[in-house]
């Protein structure tokens, strides 16, 4: 073979390498991560947060809006703070309540903000005041159990062992 | 008893034997990375590398991928339909190919494809005393043979782990879309959501590029190593493909265990 065709296979391959690399990147990969300098950072406290991870996403409408930034052990209340970093396009109300949702019935968690009629806005390092704890299965279980038998007349007296 | 003694004395000399040729094969890896810049003025000869090691696996890298990603669409659609989640499945074909399959398949593939015919190239030059010719005419055979197949294959690795990766996300979606019918804007739309570049594409990039070198690095040594007999050539073919099964097997655990540790 010689020098130039073999110059052309290489070439071929070399292009064909980086349209897949560029075929990843651009139809199956996103950069959905926001850059960290646009966002400001509001915290949250939770009863419970449930199955939430770091960098869940933060929605609002279905909207996302920005990512969990961390989640800690408030060690005074024994709440979980949970640190939202939210895009800097975004500007939300004070008042703004923070829920803990879930994507469909096994899908992951995510926090759902919904906007309050405040005037003022959120500004970095600000507390939301509303916040709705995740919804914890079992105890909903235990809920309903709970008001199933206070309804019911209590069953005859299980017989002795 | 003395049976016993000896099988010691075996067992001490093959891991005496072990370290040595470790030793020697970080030693030359370094003489390697010394050489490097001499082969690169002339680089020709890296491109016909590129040409024997890369443009020559395309074909089984392609293939190869091809049926990958038709398995993991039938497998993958069994599994999610029962959760009647089937809309995940490009999630779940896209997420295996990058993170793992992709480069880990793609790299024991191009090391029994290009590793073992650079390595059996190399040792029969040994034997056939080419090496020792070149030394005489004060070429480096280091920097003449050797390290050109080196960087051959170190760039030709994550150029196949990607080109492995895409034939097979399309194979998944030619049995995903066209032969069952899953949603096609479904498919590619959770897909994008779920894959991140930098955490899994790049990753996967970053471990095919490190199987590069250590499939290429084996291969070289291997075969500069090896016994200058008919046997000798053979058995270093043979070690080429063994060490490397093992060495991405391993790496593979040791990156994967840095790169995704759930948080």
């Amino acid at each position: 073979m010689s020098r130039t065709t073999l110059d052309l296979w290489v070439g071929i391959f070399v292009a064909l390498g980086f349209a897949a690399l560029i075929f990843l990147a651009v139809k199956v990969g996103s950069y959905s991560d926001m850059p960290r300098s646009s966002t400001y950072s509001v915290m949250a406290e939770f009863d419970n947060i449930g199955g939430l991870k770091v960098r869940a996403p933060v929605k609002s409408a279905g909207v996302l809006v920005g990512r969990v930034g961390s989640i800690k052990l408030d060690q005074k209340k024994y709440r979980a703070a949970v640190r939202l970093d939210i895009s800097g396009d975004y500007a939300f109300p004070a008042d703004t309540t923070a829920s803990i949702l879930t994507s469909g019935l096994l899908g992951e968690q995510y926090i759902g903000l919904d906007a309050g009629g405040d005037v003022e806005v959120l500004k970095k390092g600000d507390s939301l005041m509303f916040t709705q704890s995740a919804v914890v299965l079992e105890k909903l279980i235990g809920q309903f159990m709970f008001n199933k038998a206070a309804e019911t007349p209590p069953p005859p007296p299980a017989p002795a062992r | 008893m003395s049976a016993m003694a000896a099988g010691l004395r075996k067992l001490g000399a093959m891991a005496i034997d072990g370290v040595w040729r470790f030793g020697f094969a970080a030693r030359f890896f370094l003489a390697l990375f010394r050489y490097s810049g001499q082969s690169f003025l002339r680089l020709p000869l890296t491109i016909r590398e590129i040409y024997f090691s890369g443009v020559l696996s395309l074909l089984i890298i392609l293939v190869s991928g091809l049926f990958v990603g038709l398995v993991l669409g039938l497998q993958g659609y069994d599994i999610l339909q029962r959760f009647g989640s089937s809309d995940a499945l490009g999630i779940m074909v896209a997420l295996s190919l990058l993170r793992e399959l992709g480069p880990v398949v793609a790299a024991l593939l191009f090391a029994s494809r290009a590793g073992s015919a650079v390595t059996a190239e190399i040792g029969l030059m040994k034997t056939t005393e080419q090496l020792q010719a070149m030394d005489m005419m004060a070429v480096n055979p280091l920097a003449r043979v050797v390290a050109p197949r080196f960087w051959g294959g170190v760039i030709s690795m994550p150029l196949l782990a990607a080109l492995f990766s895409a034939m097979g996300i399309f194979g998944g979606w030619l049995i995903g879309v066209v032969a069952i019918g899953v949603d096609d804007g479904a498919f590619w739309s959770q897909m994008k959501a779920a894959v991140s570049f930098r955490y899994d594409v790049l990753n996967g990039v970053i471990k095919s590029f490190v199987f590069g070198v250590a499939v290429s690095w084996i291969a070289v040594f291997e075969g500069y190593d090896c016994q200058p007999t008919a046997e000798g050539v053979s058995r270093a073919i043979t070690r080429t493909v063994v060490y490397s099964a093992l060495a991405i097997l391993a790496l593979d655990f040791v990156l994967t265990s840095f790169m995704f540790r759930g948080l």
